[in-house]
């Protein structure tokens, strides 16, 4: 009950800065020009809606998102899983991985298209990159902490490396993958849509700076619920997957 | 033991792009980008280009420093209000920072302005959680102390509560400059004729491969650099706590 009774708050709070936001957007606190209210914002995006126009950048720059992210995702477990089975694998690339982490992805936009062109293999290929560095991580780390005791046990049991890694290892890294995969969902969102902007394909990042340059305001606004709805939605998606894969815990 | 891998790949894409297997036009080869970084290293474009990002990005850091210890200690403090607020954050928090690269370019058009205000956004919500979890756990007879001295709300904030949760905001200034390097380099990339991510772009336009791949490492290297000394200096405040 109590629960019930904070939640309505919660949303009484947010409606009030909505119509906050409206009545300065209607008495021209705001300037019209650059900031519509919430009528325009949300009339817009109902617009995109009905008429359809909004399906075809979204599903672009969802298609975009999680190509590259799963990719990464293959890339970074099984790198992971590689690394850490050899001290001398992990004391060779450990260091390249660690140096490579901290570089923004949208650093390697400019080589990307000069190697690749504006094209989706060349945005694929940075969200890819982008979100490979936090699997590849949580994996490395979570493949190398096995304990000494099930080390023992796979022994006796003369279980091969193949049997090891998929019915001990893989399992005992899992929480660290699946904690580098959701960092890595919302680095997939953010390189997409940076992509998009730079390369001019198709996709809502696109459409939201083509309306900035035409003065627009409406349709960034409309942009800006879009993508964060679609970061929201991910990022509870992802959450709900980590929970239900690893309800054994 | 670690510099074996990129030395080699080094070696292998000169060794690829002389026997004309990686075409010149995208790749370069390694021999001519470390002279086109050495030369933008001398004539100090390239120093003058990182200082444009590190201003930007630190400006970003400072607006969502300021932003967000003062929000967060506010909504630290008073539990009904941060209820109230969680929807509102929410639903703010997971909007990808270059979602506001249009509407920041609608405001301030091309200037330093533009990438902070972007990056300080994605700096905000790090600092924001983290004070409003620092202010939460300090220690609740520090306040009341501060109430039976009869000092008033922003005193016993800035004397008692601040001091006590700081170690754990640092930590949240040091995950949010990265992100401040990071979305800055981004939004220059994007748009905006400043800065590395800008010199990047620009190379890349006039077809100048050598110098791509050049700013390409110069800003890996910034950025390693700046992930370790915050490493270190956290490591060292921490020690002192």
């Amino acid at each position: 009950m109590k629960r019930i009774g904070w939640s309505l708050v919660s949303v009484a709070f947010f409606a009030a800065l909505l119509i906050a936001w409206q009545l300065a957007a209607d008495a021209k606190l705001l300037n019209p020009l650059w900031f519509p209210g919430p009528d325009r914002s949300f009339g817009k995006l109902w617009e995109w809606i009905t008429t359809g126009a909004l399906w075809s950048p979204l599903a672009d720059t969802v298609w975009r998102m999680f190509a590259g992210w799963l990719a990464a995702c293959v890339a970074g477990v099984g790198l992971g899983a590689l690394i850490a089975s050899s001290t001398l694998g992990r004391r060779l690339l450990q260091p390249s991985a660690e140096f490579l982490r901290p570089l923004p992805a949208s650093a390697i936009l400019p080589p990307a298209i000069l190697l690749l062109g504006f094209s989706d293999a060349m945005i694929v290929f940075v969200v890819a990159f982008g979100c490979v560095w936090p699997i590849l991580l949580g994996a490395i780390h979570g493949f190398g902490s096995m304990d000494q005791r099930l080390v023992e046990v796979s022994r006796l049991l003369n279980l091969t490396p193949w049997q090891r890694a998929w019915k001990f290892q893989l399992p005992g890294a899992a929480p660290h993958i699946f904690a580098g995969m959701r960092v890595s969902i919302a680095i997939a969102l953010i390189v997409t849509v940076a992509s998009e902007m730079l390369s001019s394909q198709p996709g809502i990042g696109y459409l939201m700076l083509v309306a900035a340059r035409a003065f627009r305001s409406a349709d960034i606004f409309a942009g800006i619920i879009v993508l964060g709805a679609l970061g929201f939605v991910t990022n509870f998606a992802t959450q709900k997957l980590e929970d239900w894969l690893l309800r054994w815990r | 033991m670690g510099a074996i891998i990129p030395g080699g790949v080094l070696v292998l894409w000169e060794v690829l792009s002389r026997m004309g297997v990686l075409s010149e036009d995208g790749f370069s080869r390694p021999s001519r980008f470390f002279v086109a970084g050495a030369k933008a290293l001398a004539d100090g474009t390239l120093l003058a280009q990182t200082a444009q990002t590190f201003a930007a990005a630190g400006q970003a850091l400072a607006m969502a420093a300021i932003a967000g210890i003062v929000l967060g200690a506010i909504l630290g403090l008073f539990r009904p209000l941060e209820r109230a607020a969680s929807l509102t954050i929410e639903s703010l928090r997971p909007i990808p920072s270059v979602a506001l690269i249009p509407l920041s370019l609608l405001l301030f058009g091309f200037s330093r302005d533009m990438s902070a205000w972007v990056a300080a956004f994605a700096c905000f919500w790090p600092i924001l959680l983290v004070t409003i979890s620092a202010v939460r756990s300090v220690d609740v007879r520090l306040i009341e102390v501060g109430k039976l001295l009869g000092y008033s709300f922003p005193r016993i904030i800035v004397k008692f509560a601040l001091p006590a949760a700081l170690p754990a905001i640092l930590v949240g200034i040091r995950v949010a400059a990265g992100i401040a390097i990071v979305v800055t380099v981004t939004t220059e990339i994007v748009t905006n004729p400043r800065g590395l991510g800008f010199a990047m772009t620009m190379a890349a336009q006039s077809l100048q491969a050598d110098l791509v791949w050049a700013t390409l490492m110069w800003v890996g290297v910034i950025g390693y650099l700046l992930n370790w000394s915050l490493e270190r200096l956290e490591r060292r405040w921490l020690r002192y706590r």
